[in-house]
């Protein structure tokens, strides 16, 4: 295991308590892994501050000696995101988990990075309440929610975190503090910063805007015989402009596995299901419901259940959100895809993946955000079986290829992190990874900031080339002369 | 100055726009990027430029996916034409900046580039964002001559930097931006406003934020203020609008507005608050202030005899009033609201800062981004905060 200099870790003390500077292998442990439990690293220390002076002063040390660090919230992401580099610091934001102000005259809360994405919505409850749900919006941390620019389910009506943050108080690397303001004016840096994944400095207060609270929520689940029926079924309720607060599709073997999980009653003949919510003004749900039923029968439907209680409700979404953890029901392993395409050629690209996961004798369970395209192929594996897990993986790999052959993207919410950095040069060009470069090196020059993730290589910025007029406006002179 | 000695370009393809800005770079000539030419009077007054690259040759709407509700413009599509496309899909980019006055056959429209770099929009807003919250990709062209995307064609991605964000609302000063990857909504038939009035600021900012807090999905929330009376405009669409208006009515009733009704028709008072976002004789102001922070904003407006109008539940004003009174409106604001000068006469402009972003850490790093995008400083200089 690599070790900080005795030096460093003294001062990391000073600045956070000597209790909130781990060094020890066993307490290191923990914070190996985030998410995403196939990549470790030791970091030299984690550190814990409990305040954002404390946060700057340890990111302003580590500046001072070279050393690259990474900010972690709850460690929840799943693209190793928060994973640590051995020879850096880990900054862990979990005791930043005041809620700062509540504001509902200006429809907004002020957070601390630690503070749980549950928590904000709890906050504003009940007239308001923080669209991005992640499915681990329990434990996740609203600092984690903006570096990756989380999404949810509730997407395709809402938008995603990026759409709600107005202003952050931002660490750079340096350790310079800088505030953003979404309505400043000047650049974005704002909304260049939310999705950035960490590399660009760490939030350490955080203004959202909430909105009211929808007074009526209809949820409808409905059964089909495949997936292609159940798409067809979500483009005329898009083509009939109906806007769905959620749509979520499952396929048959999600429906096996989590219906055996939470005995909810989805038909396990189905080849696939839809749960269909309505949110919004009352008489706007009441139309909706009626016009989606009919939408939802026209396409084939075998079934259309309406939830007539918020239990029935709860237990459709209990058993959407069980899919994912009731795989291990049914395989030993699983492999989480997260993949975008547009929705429309939705029929086409499950067909290949049906193609891809024959010809690698795997299986492969699909859930959607179906209204924005954002597939979770789950790829069932057993680690035991020789080769198996290998194989997994690369079909996993094909499955994002295919969803970028078809005009989508490697990533709709789990962020590129470790992960997928060698899939980015599959999705940009060496011109775009070199402009993407330039926002980083105007924040983090040195490149300490959570390295090694996002860009599929290393790279270092340099000085800036060529001459910088950065006032041209002492060119007054010359341009008299016209 | 001598308008007529700037040479102009207009460029058909994208390998032609950069190849102009790469040999603009080499021979140290400042560029100024032009769309419709409809904005260019907002920002810092600075010298002229060497070369004004004009976006009307990339006028291609490149696709309209209606199935996915995305579109790929070219930077000078008319925003107006773009609308009428996806409008025959009932569809709709949910921006809504003033285009009147422009919309005449002598005088271009604003094209979807300018409104993007100059992060223009209109009461829309309230419920569907400004433009970095439409563009989901963008394509620009750099100071070199490179060539870059970000972002993607679907309408969530969370691959790579989000540029696009960075590009909205940047002015030209990092680079072209050559074409935008949009989000698009639903079209809806039905539009109908519920309005009512006040003579007190004090009640009318109570009910904008009585209204705000209503469950009832309003497509626009706006409050209009001249000579010591104001108004409340809020906007219902889809299938229900008349019955949400109806009860947006109620509730401005009890909550004592004046003058309570309901617009079946509403083209015409939205088309007015839009075009109280722009003047042609006097100067305009754009305010960002917390909600909250608007019966000051109003307070400001009279003070100064002005005319507002403005998004109710984002604090965000549009104030006119004669050049002369700038000073003082800006001086009554409330502390820590953004005051941008829009429009103005060229007298007023060469001695004000547009801008009013103070020096401080934002702004460095702003200046940083300009080095790393736009080195040599070829893009719109001087146009931008700080001098940039």
């Amino acid at each position: 295991m690599p070790s900080g200099s005795p030096a460093l870790i003294s001062r990391l003390q000073e600045i956070c308590g000597r209790e909130f500077v781990l060094t020890h292998q066993h307490e290191l442990a923990t914070y190996r892994s985030d998410g995403l439990l196939h990549y470790r690293q030791v970091p030299i220390a984690a550190v814990l501050p409990g305040t954002a002076e404390q946060v700057r002063q340890t990111v302003r040390t580590c500046y001072e000696d070279g050393i690259p660090w990474v900010a972690r919230g709850s460690g929840t992401g799943l693209s190793g995101g928060a994973l640590p580099v051995p020879e850096g610091v880990l900054i862990v934001l979990s005791r930043l988990r005041r809620i700062l102000s509540v504001e509902l005259d200006d429809s907004r809360v002020v957070v601390e990075p630690g503070v749980t994405n549950v928590a904000v919505s709890r906050a504003v409850a009940p007239t308001h309440f923080y669209p991005p749900d992640p499915s681990s919006q329990i434990v996740c941390s609203i600092g984690g929610n903006i570096a990756e620019n989380s999404g949810g389910a509730h997407c395709f009506k809402y938008g995603f975190t990026t759409n709600y943050v107005v202003g952050l108080e931002v660490v750079l690397s340096d350790g310079t503090m800088v505030t953003l303001d979404r309505d400043a004016p000047g650049y974005d840096l704002l909304g260049a910063f939310v999705g950035s994944e960490g590399t660009l400095g760490v939030a350490t207060k955080i203004t959202l805007r909430v909105i009211p609270a929808p007074e009526s929520v209809r949820t409808l689940l409905a059964f089909f015989a495949n997936t292609g029926a159940a798409g067809d079924a979500v483009t005329d309720i898009v083509d009939a402009g109906i806007v769905p607060g959620a749509i979520e599709m499952m396929d048959r073997l999600s429906i096996q596995a989590a219906e055996q999980a939470t005995g909810a009653g989805y038909r396990l003949d189905a080849g696939a299901a839809l749960i269909v919510e309505l949110d919004g003004p009352r008489e706007e749900c009441l139309v909706g419901l009626e016009r989606l039923t009919q939408l939802c029968s026209s396409a084939g439907a075998l079934d259309v259940r309406i939830a007539q209680s918020d239990a029935e409700r709860d237990l459709i979404w209990r058993t959407r959100k069980a899919a994912f953890a009731s795989m291990g029901r049914i395989a030993p392993a699983y492999y989480v895809q997260d993949g975008v395409i547009p929705r429309t050629r939705l029929s086409e690209v499950l067909r290949q993946i049906d193609a891809l996961a024959a010809d690698y004798r795997l299986r492969v369970a699909n859930v959607f955000h179906a209204g924005d395209g954002n597939l979770h192929p789950l790829v069932c594996y057993d680690s035991a079986a020789d080769g198996e897990a290998a194989r997994a993986e690369e079909l996993a790999g094909l499955i994002i290829k295919a969803c970028v052959d078809a005009g989508g993207s490697i990533t709709g919410e789990h962020g590129v992190g470790v992960d997928k950095k060698a899939y980015m040069p599959s999705m940009f060009g060496e011109a775009d990874l070199d402009a993407f470069q330039r926002l980083r090196c105007a924040f983090d020059p040195h490149g300490l900031a959570n390295p090694g993730k996002v860009m599929p290589t290393p790279r270092l910025c340099g000085e800036v080339p060529g001459p910088y007029r950065q006032h041209p406006l002492e060119r007054d002179g010359v341009a008299e002369r016209f | 100055m001598d308008a007529t000695t700037v040479s102009r370009v207009a460029p058909e393809s994208f390998e032609d726009a950069a190849a102009a800005l790469a040999a603009a770079t080499a021979e140290r000539r400042t560029v100024r990027i032009v769309g419709a030419g409809t904005k260019l009077g907002w920002g810092r007054h600075g010298p002229a430029p060497d070369l004004e690259l004009h976006t009307t040759g990339l006028d291609q709407i490149l696709e309209h996916n209606a199935g996915d509700l995305t579109a790929s413009l070219q930077a000078g599509v008319p925003l107006a034409r773009a609308q009428r496309t996806f409008a025959a899909a009932g569809q709709m980019l949910a921006l809504d900046p003033p285009l009147g006055g422009w919309g005449s056959d002598s005088a271009p429209p604003p094209t979807i580039g300018g409104v993007v770099a100059t992060g223009d929009c209109g009461p829309l807003r309230h419920r569907y964002g400004t433009p970095r919250d439409l563009v989901v990709g963008v394509t620009i062209a750099l100071s070199d001559g490179t060539i870059a995307r970000a972002g993607g064609k679907v309408i969530k991605n969370v691959a790579g930097y989000d540029l696009a964000k960075l590009f909205s609302g940047s002015f030209g000063t990092l680079g072209l931006i050559l074409a935008v990857n949009v989000r698009l909504h639903p079209l809806h038939v039905t539009s109908v406003t519920a309005l009512g009035a006040a003579a007190d600021p004090g009640r009318l900012v109570a009910a904008a934020s009585a209204l705000t807090a209503a469950p009832l999905e309003f497509e626009a929330l706006d409050v209009a203020w001249h000579a010591g009376r104001g108004g409340l405009l809020a906007r219902c669409a889809g299938p229900q609008a008349p019955r949400r208006a109806r009860r947006a009515a109620r509730l401005m009733e009890e909550l004592g507005l004046a003058r309570v009704g309901i617009a079946d028709r509403d083209g015409q008072v939205w088309e007015r608050q839009r075009a109280g976002q722009r003047s042609a004789d006097k100067a305009l102001v754009r305010i960002a202030a917390a909600p909250s922070a608007l019966v000051a904003v109003i307070a400001a407006t009279e003070a100064a005899d002005g005319t507002l109008v403005g998004r109710a539940a984002l604090g965000q004003s549009f104030v006119e009033v004669e050049p002369a009174a700038v000073p003082q409106l800006r001086e009554r604001l409330p502390a820590g609201c953004a005051a941008v000068l829009a429009d103005a006469p060229p007298s007023l402009r060469a001695q004000a800062d547009p801008w009013g972003l103070p020096d401080g850490p934002a702004l460095e790093l702003m200046r940083r981004v300009k080095a790393r995008f736009d080195p040599a400083g070829t893009c719109n200089p001087g146009l931008f905060v700080g001098g940039i």
